[in-house]
């Protein structure tokens, strides 16, 4: 049974007009996506700014009130808890903020942002406390004696692992990763990565990775969700996603992807006209009349998309 | 020269820690031509931003030396209101950090209209309105007249940061400086912002400044490269030899850290020891010295200086002549 199990789940804000226009419609965040991440899994999940990923990860661990869909995790249900929009934590969920610089405390010291999650769910004495908050930073390469530092005193990379430190301090069986790493410059980039992978072995984690990189997804992720207004328009493994593009969406999408060389520049212009046209000429095939994603269909293995219409107006 | 848009000379920025002065820029010369799009790249913390809040003039506390000249003018003679005048109408920021950037209080439409407001005070209110949409429209957001009477918390995270870049471009600048205007951005709305930005250039022929970690971005973008750390410009190049040649360690190790789509598994590079902060940054001689321990210290330069190894390529200090890798220490003896 995978780990993590979400049956068409939705999330729809209430109460926003326009500036033309004063009539208030639901706006559909998330619009019925379903998916699963298997234990010491990485899942990816992309797709265009404003398609619903992090309001999926936040409905996950409880920040968000789910309007509807199931949510499954390590054998429980837990979709009445988050329908009835009550922060309630899961001690084996834990989060990875997109912004090392805002996701800490600033007012805070080393150890009592790590030991927040302990005190909130383990009574420990402070003398373990303080040892378990060590033996933490040990685990994510931050020297003991940073305990009594605050935030602003770290590097943006060194920041991240002192969030990742107080995810993994329940040791949780899933991590969310909101853009974990586009703060930070390649090299931490490339230090935080590799140091996620590790500790994925080390403590069997999965992960919820989310990220505009594609270079970096491929990279991580066993399995990838592609979304767009809300909805899948494709699912499968990297190589399926990366070799076999089938939604207009997805092809615009890895069409993208800039350029290694700067003589690639032209040949990479002209692939992309062509592929915008299509999407232009094709777009009621791959589209409803609000321009939203049909159903998923399968293709192959682990490869879904996005069914195409009939192509009628 | 006559025709920069942009010369800076000999730029110092200092921030004060602890009553002392550290300098974040330290003896920065770049230029930037009409037409012409600048990349800087650099480690986290190499003074990227502090450079180009230095160029609109937008730090408060810090203490700047040398000299910002933009289109002929001494930016450093001009009083608040005139620099204010130049910023916005002829200068236009992007700015790393959307959200410290928008005010929470204010609709982001209404936001827009404020920056049309304040530079071209001549249009009417329908026509801003239109205007505002506009520029929603032309930065991929989808209902363009829903999401400009929402608040900055309401969007999403690469929503925020196209509100950002419309008020950037709103009045056409002709210099625009964008610090990573587009990490938070999916591929296709990236080329769309991309696009964008080579429109402003193309049309009105804007000089850009783009700072990025992404070099993809800078492969895409950049007729030049300016690699920065600890504060100094480390390597500067145009595009293709930067990419094909590139000669300072610092420029080499940086590159090997890039995951890619078509890239093994395997781990990635990164370059050993953690960046150092403003007050321990080194600032005698080569300051990327402590990040190759490896390379002897008779391959540096003592007081490192820009050395030409071709038309416009410059690298600064001797140790590029004797760098290498951990793990090709074979290569290296096999060589020499
Ligand atoms: N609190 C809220 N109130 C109203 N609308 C919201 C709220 N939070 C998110 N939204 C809307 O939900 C949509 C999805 O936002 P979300 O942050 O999940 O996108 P995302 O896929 O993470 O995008 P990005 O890649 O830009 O971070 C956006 O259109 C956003 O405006
Ligand atoms: N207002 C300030 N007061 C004190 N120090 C500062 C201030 N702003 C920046 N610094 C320091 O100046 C140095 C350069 O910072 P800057 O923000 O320019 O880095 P950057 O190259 O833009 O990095 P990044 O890629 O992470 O955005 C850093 O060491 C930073 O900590
Ligand atoms: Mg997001
Ligand atoms: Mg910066």
């Amino acid at each position: 049974m995978a780990l993590l199990d979400i049956k068409d789940l939705k999330v729809h804000f209430y109460g926003r007009s326009g500036l033309l226009s004063r009539k208030k419609k639901p706006f559909k965040a998330v619009d019925g996506i379903s998916f699963c991440i298997e234990e010491g899994q990485t899942y990816g999940l992309v797709g265009e700014s404003g398609s619903g990923k992090t309001t999926t990860g936040r409905a996950i661990i409880g920040l968000n009130p789910l309007t509807s869909g199931n949510i499954t995790f390590n054998g429980r249900d837990l979709t009445m808890e988050r329908r009835r929009g009550k922060i309630t934590f899961d001690r084996n969920i834990g989060m990875i903020f997109q912004d090392p610089y805002s996701s800490l405390n600033p007012k805070k010291r080393v150890l009592d942002i790590v030991a927040e999650p302990l005190r909130n769910f383990e009574r420990l004495s402070p003398k373990k406390e303080l040892a378990k908050v060590q033996q933490l930073l040990a685990q994510v390469g931050i020297s003991a004696d940073s305990i009594y530092k605050y935030p602003h005193e770290f590097s943006g990379g060194q920041r991240q692992r002192i969030g990742i430190a107080r995810a993994i301090a329940l040791k949780p069986k899933l991590i969310i990763a909101d853009e974990p790493v586009s703060a930070l410059d390649l090299s931490v980039q490339a230090q935080v990565l590799n140091f996620m992978k590790d500790i994925q072995k080390e403590l069997n984690l999965s992960y919820l990775f989310i990220s505009h990189d594609l270079g970096i997804i491929k990279h991580m992720c066993d399995q990838i969700g592609i979304m767009y207004r809300g909805r899948y328009v494709e699912q499968g493994s990297s190589d399926e996603l990366f070799s076999n593009p089938q939604h207009i969406y997805t092809k615009r999408l890895l069409s993208a992807i800039p350029v290694k060389e700067p003589a690639e520049r032209e040949k990479r212009a002209r692939e992309r006209e062509a592929i915008a046209e299509e999407f232009q000429t094709s777009y009621h095939r791959y589209f409803d009349q609000e321009g939203l994603a049909y159903p998923l269909q399968h293709i192959a293995g682990t490869h879904y998309a996005a069914a195409q219409g009939t192509g009628g107006r | 020269m006559q025709n920069e848009l942009l010369t800076i000379q000999h730029l110092t920025t200092s921030f004060k820690i602890e009553d002392h002065y550290y300098a974040a820029v330290d003896e920065v010369s770049l230029s930037v031509k009409p037409n012409e799009v600048v990349a800087i790249v650099g480690e986290s913390g190499s003074g990227k931003s502090a450079l180009a809040f230095s160029i609109m003039g937008l730090h408060a506390r810090a203490k700047s030396e040398g000299s910002i000249a933009f289109e002929g003018y001494n930016l450093n003679s001009l009083g608040p209101n005139e620099l204010n005048k130049l910023r916005g109408k002829h200068i236009g920021m992007i700015f790393q950090d959307p959200l410290s950037a928008l005010n929470p209080l204010m609709t982001v439409g209404d936001q827009i209209q404020e920056a049309l407001i304040l530079h071209q005070p001549n249009m009417s209110k329908k026509e801003r309105k239109r205007k505002v949409i506009e520029l929603l429209n032309s930065v991929g957001i989808l209902q363009p007249d829903v999401i400009a009477s929402s608040y900055p918390h309401e969007l999403s995270g690469g929503m925020r940061q196209r509100i950002v870049i419309s008020i950037a471009i709103a009045n056409e600048p002709k210099l625009l400086i964008a610090d990573e205007p587009t990490t938070a951005l999916d591929a296709t709305i990236q080329l769309q912002i991309l696009d964008l930005i080579r429109k402003l250039k193309d049309d009105i022929g804007a000089g850009i400044i783009l700072i990025t970690h992404d070099i993809g971005v800078v492969a895409e973008m950049a007729d030049r490269v300016a690699v920065m750390y600890g504060g100094q410009i480390v390597e500067i190049a145009d595009i293709h030899t930067l990419l094909s040649d590139p000669r300072h360690p610092y420029t080499r190790s940086l590159l090997r850290s890039i995951p890619s789509a078509d890239t093994p598994k395997t781990k990635l590079y990164s370059i050993q020891g953690v960046v150092p902060s403003l007050k321990h940054l080194p600032r005698q001689g080569c300051r990327f010295r402590f990040r190759i321990p490896w390379i002897g210290e008779s391959s540096h330069e003592e007081n490192p200086q820009m050395h030409e190894l071709s038309p416009g390529h410059f690298v600064r200090c001797t140790c590029y002549q004797n760098f290498w890798f951990p793990g090709e220490e074979d290569i290296q003896n096999g060589a020499s």
